[in-house]
């Protein structure tokens, strides 16, 4: 029973042991950072990857529910003096609410058409967020978000952000790995395989393309709540066109349709120009590089192309 | 009733600049089905090339004109023989990534070559502002409409009249048939790659003179101008003229009576309202799906 257990589930412990090791080991409140941030980047390329890899429908705009997600809680929590704990479910809420709404009509269209309606909705709501001045504090940001508390615990200290970021992180890793493995996530794969053949087998695609869409808007949120009470100082332009393609990005790098190829991609993308600051300003020239020459050479993604180079590497060794 | 004028003056100025850049996205979607995520980066090149060999080493118009349109084609040959052909196997999302690298990059260059400060251009003629019915025209205006009309009507021609044109609408139809035919769809994807940088780097050379340009300015050009080629119809040339205009004077409408702080949302809404509404465009008759 317990072995059973250990087999099926080994890479979440392997994972659960990694985080715990190195939060422990790490001291230095930079590289503190820079790991939660790879761990709401996570959360981000986790909704978008369900979307895209099981689902087969792009959004270029994904950055505006991190936003809303933000500036919901930095609105709750500042400017009105809600607690955080009660911020969050408004933000999620928030979030789902305009995700149903912009998807109802959105997710109707398909392939480019899609893509560019969403890309339409991020830049919308980036302007909103620049010009509505009053609310959001337009394009110089809004400051003093204070830092986050649930209930009694204030997570102010650098490891216990971390550990909560990375706990949130693992959840998603399970919840959205059991949606993939059941009928729901069977469901999903058939649509993006093909849409008319999952209609004809009785799959109410519609809906079920506005959930995932729901659902990754929620992560996204989620991703936008950590981030706010993280850095407690947000500006429109964390939220543009950029960002949402480098969401995009962390899933089409990391791999799509793989739990794992989000935890990959959205790390690499977090870590590129932290490495890159180096360049100075061969900083955009090199990044531009790298991300040409990985798609051009593993085009399924670095998961799927490391696990390619590791099999063959087997076979000539035999 | 001036300020009606004057408004549309400056529409239809920004329209046709949306205009040529729209053309550039559909010169290249027909004959290859990609939507060229770095194309605003050839209008950023456009307008900086023209920074150096016009404003700097003081080249006459004509020339400085042909040297950058030229320069800015090669980078677009450069760009397809070396990051889209060399995919092996060429899915949609895969080369829309590739594109948005090359944009990262094609900035990064751009800042690298001209820094990060932003150049103004001198107009192509010092002939003072023409002045109708009170509403002022610069001559810029002028150069930039005929300009425009004379690259697309040049396009025109080229692909209904020439037989190499033909031969890319033909690829841009059925590649595969096309191929049947002996025609090379290998270097009709090149050409149009080639074409459509021509365009981009053509509305970055007749913009200059009336913007500052700068390594960031190309991002949010070509996202218009692709709202603009959705508007008209993507992958039809004459839809993303009639998109540019359309754009161009709406903006420029609701910059006048509405908002200015909105002015960059107006494309967004008209793209999301075309999108619910009318997906093909305008003047688009095929349903494009990809994905």
């Amino acid at each position: 029973m317990v072995a059973r257990y250990l087999r099926r589930n080994w890479a979440y412990l392997v994972f659960l042991a990694a985080v715990g090791v190195t939060g422990c080991l790490v001291q230095n409140a930079y590289y503190f950072q820079v790991l939660t941030f790879i761990g709401i980047n996570t959360l981000l390329a986790l909704g978008l990857n369900l979307l895209m890899g099981y689902a087969g429908q792009i959004s270029l705009g994904h950055a505006a529910f991190y936003g809303i997600g933000a500036y919901t809680t930095a609105i709750l929590t500042t400017t009105w003096g809600l607690s955080p704990g009660l911020a969050l479910p408004c933000a999620l809420a928030i979030a789902a609410l305009v995700a149903l709404v912009v998807g109802l009509p959105t997710l109707k269209l398909s392939g480019y058409y899609l893509g560019m309606g969403t890309l339409g909705f991020g830049m919308i709501v980036h302007i909103f967020l620049r010009e509505w001045t009053e609310v959001t504090g337009g394009a110089s940001g809004f400051i003093g978000i204070p830092p986050l508390t649930l209930g009694p615990i204030v997570f102010t200290d650098d490891r216990a952000y971390f550990y909560l970021v990375w706990a949130t992180v693992l959840l998603s890793f399970i919840l959205t790995h059991r949606l993939i493995r059941s009928r729901v996530g069977r469901a999903l794969r058939s649509i993006h395989d093909s849409e008319h053949a999952a209609r004809a087998v009785g799959v109410d695609t519609q809906r079920l393309k506005l959930q995932v869409f729901i659902f990754s808007a929620i992560l996204a949120a989620l991703g936008g709540f950590f981030y706010a009470h993280l850095v407690n100082f947000i500006s429109p332009d964390s939220f543009n066109f950029l960002v949402s393609v480098r969401m995009v990005t962390m899933v089409v790098i990391g791999g799509m349709a793989s739990v794992w190829g989000a935890l990959l991609g959205a790390s690499l993308l977090t870590l590129l120009p932290e490495w890159l600051h180096t360049f100075s300003d061969f900083e955009m020239v090199v990044y531009g590089l790298i991300l040409m020459l990985v798609m051009i050479l593993m085009p399924q993604g670095l998961t799927r192309g490391i696990l390619d180079a590791y099999e063959r590497s087997r076979k000539n060794s035999r | 009733m001036q300020e009606l004028l004057q408004y549309l003056f400056s529409g239809i100025t920004n329209g046709a600049i949306y205009a040529v850049i729209a053309v550039g996205f559909a010169v290249l979607f027909n004959a290859t089905e990609l939507i060229n995520f770095a194309h605003g980066e050839f209008v950023m090149l456009g307008a900086l090339g023209m920074v150096t060999l016009y404003s700097s080493l003081q080249l006459p118009l004509t020339l400085a004109f042909l040297l950058t349109t030229v320069g800015v084609s090669c980078v677009g040959f450069l760009f397809e023989r070396f990051a889209i052909r060399t995919v092996k196997r060429p899915e949609p999302i895969v080369l829309v990534i590739i594109t948005v690298g090359a944009s990262i990059f094609l900035r990064g260059v751009g800042m690298l070559g001209w820094g990060k400060d932003a150049f103004s251009v001198d107009p192509f003629s010092t002939h003072p502002p023409f002045s109708i019915a009170g509403a002022h025209l610069l001559p810029q205006s002028l150069w930039i409409l005929v300009i425009v009309l004379g690259a697309v009507v040049g396009l025109h021609l080229f692909f209904n009249r020439s037989l190499t044109g033909k031969a890319m609408l033909a690829c841009a139809i059925s590649r595969r048939a096309a191929w049947l035919v002996g025609i090379p769809t290998g270097r009709m994807v090149q050409l149009a790659f080639v074409l459509s940088a021509a365009m981009g780097a053509v509305a970055g050379i007749i913009i200059a003179p009336v913007t500052m340009c700068s390594y960031d300015m190309g991002t949010l050009l070509g996202l218009k101008g692709f709202c603009a080629a959705m508007l008209g119809g993507l992958g039809s040339l004459w839809g993303g003229v009639l998109g540019g205009f359309l754009l161009g004077v709406l903006e420029a409408l609701g910059v006048g009576f509405l908002s200015s702080s909105l002015k960059d949302a107006i494309a967004f809404v008209l793209l999301l309202l075309i999108l619910y509404v009318r997906p093909a465009g305008l003047l688009g008759a095929r349903k494009v799906q990809r994905f």
